[in-house]
């Protein structure tokens, strides 16, 4: 497989699954490591045996700022640290930035795109989800 | 680092070129070139004896070759390494390793920026990042106000912590008559000024300056016929751990715990052995996490040590005694600054801000979101 062009990117993978409503990552299938941001090798292990998985979309805040930028309102930027072992930048939407708080619980939501951005990740805040 | 030989090279000329804001039309490499004729005059060499170039900036992707154009020097050696603004730290060991194994004799390592000039957005435009951008982090504020929030999180860490940092800057920038800052600034001045990313104010984040700088590093043979009092390199050690904030492993715990032991192993020395202490604060949260990932307080700690005036002129551990890249000079990528700062400090030029018997001094760049970090230990040639 390693000597066959490959007809998608990473990327081009992940948005698809985006465009279905879906967070998606990657599993090394030889030892079951989450990989995240999507690659064409796995890290460390250089293992082509990366195979595409949906999240449930479950995780948890693990860093969290609010950016004050020109004319636009303060928004949040976090990462999250998601339920299958991952971790990835998003923001949490529906609450003032400033409430978002490390270790809350938070769901994820597919951010409609447009004609220049494909939809992306956002998530909200998912009180009582495990 | 594995392979260098302590104190087998010395730091002999340093320079600034022009700082803050300067002519307009300007280059980088025109201040790239004011700062190598500066440095060389510093010691005493010809702009024909460099046989090494060691460079970066924003600005030009292939430095070495602009220079070898601009000054018609044909290098034996050249090193663009770009790693954001440790890229001079990297340099010094680079160079210290050309110029143990024979690869050039006489070392050039410089820096330009027009980023006041130019603005931010124009001199170091963003790299587009499919799983970042689209959040739109104020980049690289962003990555360490996130940074910061789990030290505050973990550790207890506070705002009022954070904004020490840049009070003791300012109190040690008011004795660099070269700094930019020339007010005295307070905790609450730091606090209410305008929010940038949570928790960092405008205050708690490195100022926007032109600039450049320039060292020239010879062995520590040659070092003795230099009309300079060399600054040996007595040890190095480089840590690259990411690229984007989201796949920093931990982050709490930079990089620089493993630079810094590298380089403290090379030396020989542990973290008590060290004077002056110079630190790339481009934000508030770095010297905090890179005084405990170091040695020089336990890890969580960092925010309790640098409060009550401990790393202020006068405190216990003096820590960027240029006034630092909050209230000194920060042209982008500051690192060539903290090593011009602790040449100084070893050679005794400080001034009101010479910390007596300064033998040691480090020196320790970051890049990027606290992705890369090297630290380099100099030495008077009390050490060698």
């Amino acid at each position: 497989m390693l000597d066959q062009k490959l007809q998608k990117s990473p990327y081009g993978t992940f948005i698809e699954h985006c465009k279905q409503g879906d967070l998606a990552f990657q599993v090394c299938t030889d030892d079951n490591t989450p990989v995240y941001f999507p690659r064409v090798i796995a890290p460390v292990s250089g293992s082509p045996n990366l195979e595409w998985r949906v999240s449930k979309g479950l995780g948890t805040v693990h860093a969290t700022t609010v950016v004050h930028a020109k004319d636009t309102p303060p928004y949040n930027v976090a990462l999250i640290d998601v339920d299958e072992g991952f971790r990835m930048m998003s923001r949490v939407e529906e609450i003032d930035p400033m409430n978002v708080k490390i270790g809350m619980r938070v769901k994820v939501r597919m951010y409609p795109g447009d004609e220049k951005q494909p939809p992306y990740p956002v998530f909200v805040p998912a009180e009582g989800a495990k | 680092m594995k392979g260098l030989k302590r104190g087998a090279t010395a730091i002999v000329g340093i320079a600034e070129s022009d700082l803050h804001a300067v002519a307009p039309n300007m280059s980088p490499i025109d201040l790239m070139a004011q700062a190598t004729r500066r440095a060389l005059d510093d010691c005493g060499l010809k702009l024909s004896d460099i046989d090494g170039i060691f460079a970066a900036t924003t600005q030009a992707r292939s430095p070495t070759l602009y220079l070898r154009e601009y000054l018609g020097i044909v290098p034996r050696y050249a090193d663009n390494t770009m790693i954001g603004g440790s890229s001079f730290e990297s340099h010094v060991a680079h160079a210290h390793a050309a110029i143990q194994n024979g690869l050039c004799d006489v070392a050039l390592i410089t820096y330009g920026s027009t980023q006041r000039t130019l603005s931010r957005a124009a001199s170091s435009p963003r790299e587009f990042n499919p799983y970042e951008s689209v959040y739109k982090p104020f980049m690289p504020t962003t990555g360490y106000a996130l940074a910061a929030s789990r030290h505050m999180h973990q550790y207890g860490t506070t705002r009022e912590q954070l904004a020490e940092v840049a009070v003791s800057a300012r109190k040690w920038a008011l004795m660099n008559p070269r700094a930019w800052e020339k007010e005295p600034l307070t905790v609450e001045q730091v606090l209410n000024a305008r929010m940038v990313s949570y928790p960092f104010t405008v205050r708690d984040c490195c100022l926007v300056s032109d600039g450049g700088g320039a060292l020239i590093m010879v062995s520590a043979e040659r070092a003795k016929s230099m009309k300079t009092k060399p600054a040996y390199v007595l040890g190095c050690g480089e840590y690259l751990s990411h690229n984007s904030i989201s796949n920093m492993a931990d982050l709490t715990v930079s990089g620089a715990a493993h630079s810094g032991p590298q380089a403290f192993q090379m030396a020989g020395l542990k973290p008590s052995d060290v004077q002056a202490v110079e630190l790339y604060d481009a934000f508030t949260i770095n010297p905090i996490l890179f005084l405990e990932d170091l040695g020089f307080c336990p890890k969580g700690e960092g925010g309790r040590f640098v409060s009550n005036g401990n790393i202020a002129p006068g405190g216990k551990l003096a820590v960027n005694t240029n006034g630092g890249g909050l209230s000194y000079c920060h042209p982008g990528m500051y690192g060539i600054f903290l090593l011009t700062e602790a040449v100084r400090q070893l050679r005794g030029e400080r001034g009101e801000a010479q910390i007596p018997n300064c033998n040691v001094a480090l020196a320790h760049g970051n890049g990027g979101v606290l992705s890369s970090q090297v630290t380099v230990i100099l030495g008077s040639d009390a050490t060698v």
